[in-house]
């Protein structure tokens, strides 16, 4: 190549760009760019990407039932103002969608400290063995909340998008603490030391006011409602983070009550 | 590629030096945490009851040590060698690089403090705490200037080719950094990313398949594409395929991420768009590999007697290999199978045990001759012994999950005559065990060709000082 440097080996645009610091680098800049921007941007305007913002309809989100008529948004996430239950403490499984309570927020911060994601997807896919495994596959919805989602990429245990009252809360504690008491194949490190751990009520505080700022799927103010965050302190005061982990895990996939037949996934 | 002035140029390779001794550490720091975690899946009570060494925590530890720190010192003096060595100048900035150089180690500390102690951001390759990432992105942006500046200075004409595919690293590092890094902080250790659920979850693997696409792929073509045709002393085989390689590389590497998604929330447009962009990524990534391969064309003979060359050889088939692969799983019935188990795990190393450091270690021995003046290692033979335990633990591990990943997958799905599901999850950790406990096996046949190469380097290093400094005695006698 440094022999010739007159000569043209390619086309006159590549010959330019490869003597072209700035060509090169703009050229390559927009490159690199192209697939991001196709694959990710419509993922924040296109129907059942579960991107609500403040726009009830999230998204012209449209589940249908059998009949073809349009299973209304409130059935799918939960909104306090049309529910029958009002606040997060009356919340039922299958009103919908909800963020977490202040005890599973720290649960939550439980989960993803001791890296669970890392053998524990929380994603069931669409099909029989994993319907008959975990039950009914996720949608899109029942992700909105998860700043920092979870749906895991490895399953060196079973998937817990579903686990949520599937066992007792006596049983998630002998597990946690020691696994191979419970499941005696299980390759799970032991958690008993988590007992003994206090939740941290002031990072966890501070988490639900972090929620109400996202840009984008932030927590309705309505329902961390100032009211809610100032007496998250007493529900998390005197808890433990294996209290906080079991109450995050019994609340998983119950929130939406799915109809028999209805194709969520269109 | 060399400029012929090159004698004259005095160039700036003290850094250098330096990130290749980092490397050689790392390499086997790196990988022992891996072995170590690997060990914990096959015989739990290594975890021992201490929080900071359970494989929840060391797990990022390992990627992280790998990739950033590994990789990162593999890229960095490698960069700082060719950007120079094919523009036959000094570095824009020497004083930068030193900066980097420390800045980069001192992030790689900050890794091994606070990953033990759980902080993390939950998501895969990036789950370091947000003032790591201003960091991460603060030292990035003082590299990727230095070099692009160091290319402006450059004394040839053109651009050498290994230059365009560090460049496309630095620009689409930078995007994917600081986009998939977007978070909201609650206090010093912990934030949230702005993004939830199905959004996240794309940006995440926009970032975590093109961490592998641009950090491990692009910038360690940039290493092929100099150190193959150096080793082998023949200029690379095809300039147009070259070319070929990189723009669609550039352009295509980046959709993939998507196909990590199949099949979950995310809409199914995404997942196919990613896949179908996959498959097609054969052809650049098998036209780069045949590229370098066919450099050795008329010179194949050298591979009995040159063991760096192997390591490049090695490498490149190793690299068709697992960019053959990764399509096949990117394909909606495959991935239906092989996602979720350690098929994937096996895919992912064939390509960063047996494509990246493999192509590093090439690498690394041959800029440790010039570096330090020598003609020789200070072992040859020793580089013989790791080129065989680095290619036979890198089969070993990826045999072993291969059989497990498709078994996995295989008795996840099965159903019994009756119709239910034959076996219970359980069933199929215990499985495992005999795979769990040979990827161990696999990995620690790696480690111990890394610890050989450390020491091989090391004395190599001490050798030729001892050298200099005994030819300096007479002249001051």
């Amino acid at each position: 190549m440094s022999d010739h440097h007159d000569k043209l080996y390619s086309t006159k645009l590549q010959d330019k760009t490869e003597r072209s610091t700035l060509l090169l680098f703009v050229l390559t800049a927009i490159a690199v760019a192209i697939g991001g921007i196709v694959e990710i941007v419509p993922l924040f305007y296109l129907p059942n990407t579960a991107m609500c913002q403040n726009d009830p309809t999230c998204n012209n989100t449209q589940h249908k039932d059998l009949q073809g008529n349009v299973i209304p948004m409130d059935k799918i996430i939960w909104n306090p103002d049309t529910s029958a239950h009002k606040t997060l403490a009356d919340w039922q499984p299958g009103d919908g969608v909800r963020p977490y309570t202040a005890l599973e927020t720290a649960g939550r911060a439980v989960f993803i400290r001791e890296g669970c994601f890392l053998c524990h997807s929380q994603m069931i896919r669409p099909f029989r063995d994993e319907k008959d495994r975990y039950g009914h596959y996720s949608i899109a919805e029942e992700s909105m909340y998860d700043h920092t989602y979870q749906w895991g990429s490895k399953r060196t245990g079973p998937d817990l998008a579903r686990v949520g009252g599937k066992y007792s809360d006596e049983w998630h504690r002998r597990h946690l603490r020691y696994p191979r008491d419970v499941v005696s194949e299980s390759v799970m490190p032991n958690y008993f030391w988590l007992e003994q751990k206090p939740v941290n009520v002031e990072r966890t505080v501070q988490t639900l006011k972090v929620m109400t700022m996202m840009p984008f799927n932030p927590v309705p103010k309505n329902i961390y409602t100032d009211e809610y965050i100032a007496g998250a302190v007493d529900e998390l005061e005197g808890k433990s983070d294996l209290d906080a982990l079991i109450t995050y895990l019994q609340g998983l996939g119950n929130h939406v009550k799915f109809e028999e037949g209805v194709n969520y996934r269109d | 590629m060399e400029a012929k002035q090159a004698t004259a140029v005095k160039y700036d390779m003290e850094v250098v030096r330096w990130f290749t001794i980092a490397a050689a550490i790392y390499a086997v720091v790196g990988t022992l945490i891996g072995v170590y975690i690997a060990s914990e899946l096959a015989w739990p009570f290594l975890n021992f009851d201490i929080a900071e060494i359970t494989f929840g925590r060391l797990r990022p530890l390992h990627t992280n040590a790998v990739i950033f720190a590994f990789g990162g010192s593999v890229l960095f003096a490698t960069g700082f060698y060719i950007v120079q060595r094919t523009g036959a100048t000094r570095l824009w900035s020497n004083g930068l690089a030193w900066a980097i150089f420390w800045g980069w180690n001192l992030i790689i500390v900050s890794a091994v403090i606070t990953l033990p102690l759980g902080l993390s951001q939950g998501k895969e390759y990036a789950e370091l705490p947000w003032w790591v990432d201003i960091a991460i992105a603060v030292v990035w942006l003082m590299y990727g200037f230095n070099y692009i500046m160091t290319i402006g200075i450059r004394k040839t004409s053109h651009i050498y080719v290994s230059n365009w595919f560090t460049m496309g690293m630095i620009i689409m590092i930078t995007y994917l950094h600081v986009v998939n890094s977007l978070a909201i902080p609650v206090d010093w250790a912990t934030s949230y990313s702005i993004f939830s659920g199905v959004q996240d979850a794309m940006v995440q693997w926009w970032w975590g398949h093109n961490a592998v696409g641009f950090y491990l792929t692009a910038g360690f073509l940039g290493i092929m594409y100099y150190f193959v045709p150096k080793q082998a002393q023949r200029p690379v085989f095809s300039y147009r395929l070259s070319v070929l390689h990189f723009w669609a590389l550039t352009f295509g590497y980046v959709w993939l991420g998507a196909h990590h998604l199949q099949y979950t929330a995310l809409p199914d447009w995404t997942g196919s768009l990613g896949a179908a962009i996959s498959l097609a990524m054969i052809i650049p990534s098998w036209g780069g590999a045949m590229n370098g391969m066919m450099t050795l064309s008329g010179a194949w003979d050298k591979l009995r007697t040159d063991y760096v060359l192997r390591f490049l050889v090695v490498s490149l088939a190793f690299y068709a290999m697992s960019t053959f692969e990764g399509p096949v799983m990117s394909i909606k019935t495959v991935n239906a199978l092989s996602h979720y188990t350690d098929w994937t795990v096996g895919h992912v190393h064939s390509g960063a045990l047996g494509w990246m450091a493999m192509v590093s270690f090439g690498a690394m021995y041959h800029m440790i001759k010039k570096l330090w003046g020598v003609e020789k290692m200070y072992s040859e033979s020793l580089v013989n012994v790791h080129f065989w335990l680095a290619t036979i633990g890198t089969v070993v591990y990826v045999v072993a999950m291969w059989v497990s990943g498709i078994m996995q997958g295989l008795m996840w799905r099965d159903y019994d005559e009756y119709g239910t599901l034959t076996y219970t999850f359980v069933e199929s950790v215990s499985a495992m065990h005999p795979y769990y406990a040979m990827r161990a096996i696999g990995g620690a046949i790696f480690n111990l060709g890394a610890w050989i190469c450390l020491y091989n380097v090391v004395m190599t290093v001490r050798t030729a000082s001892a050298a200099r400094s005994a030819n300096a005695v007479p002249s001051n006698a």
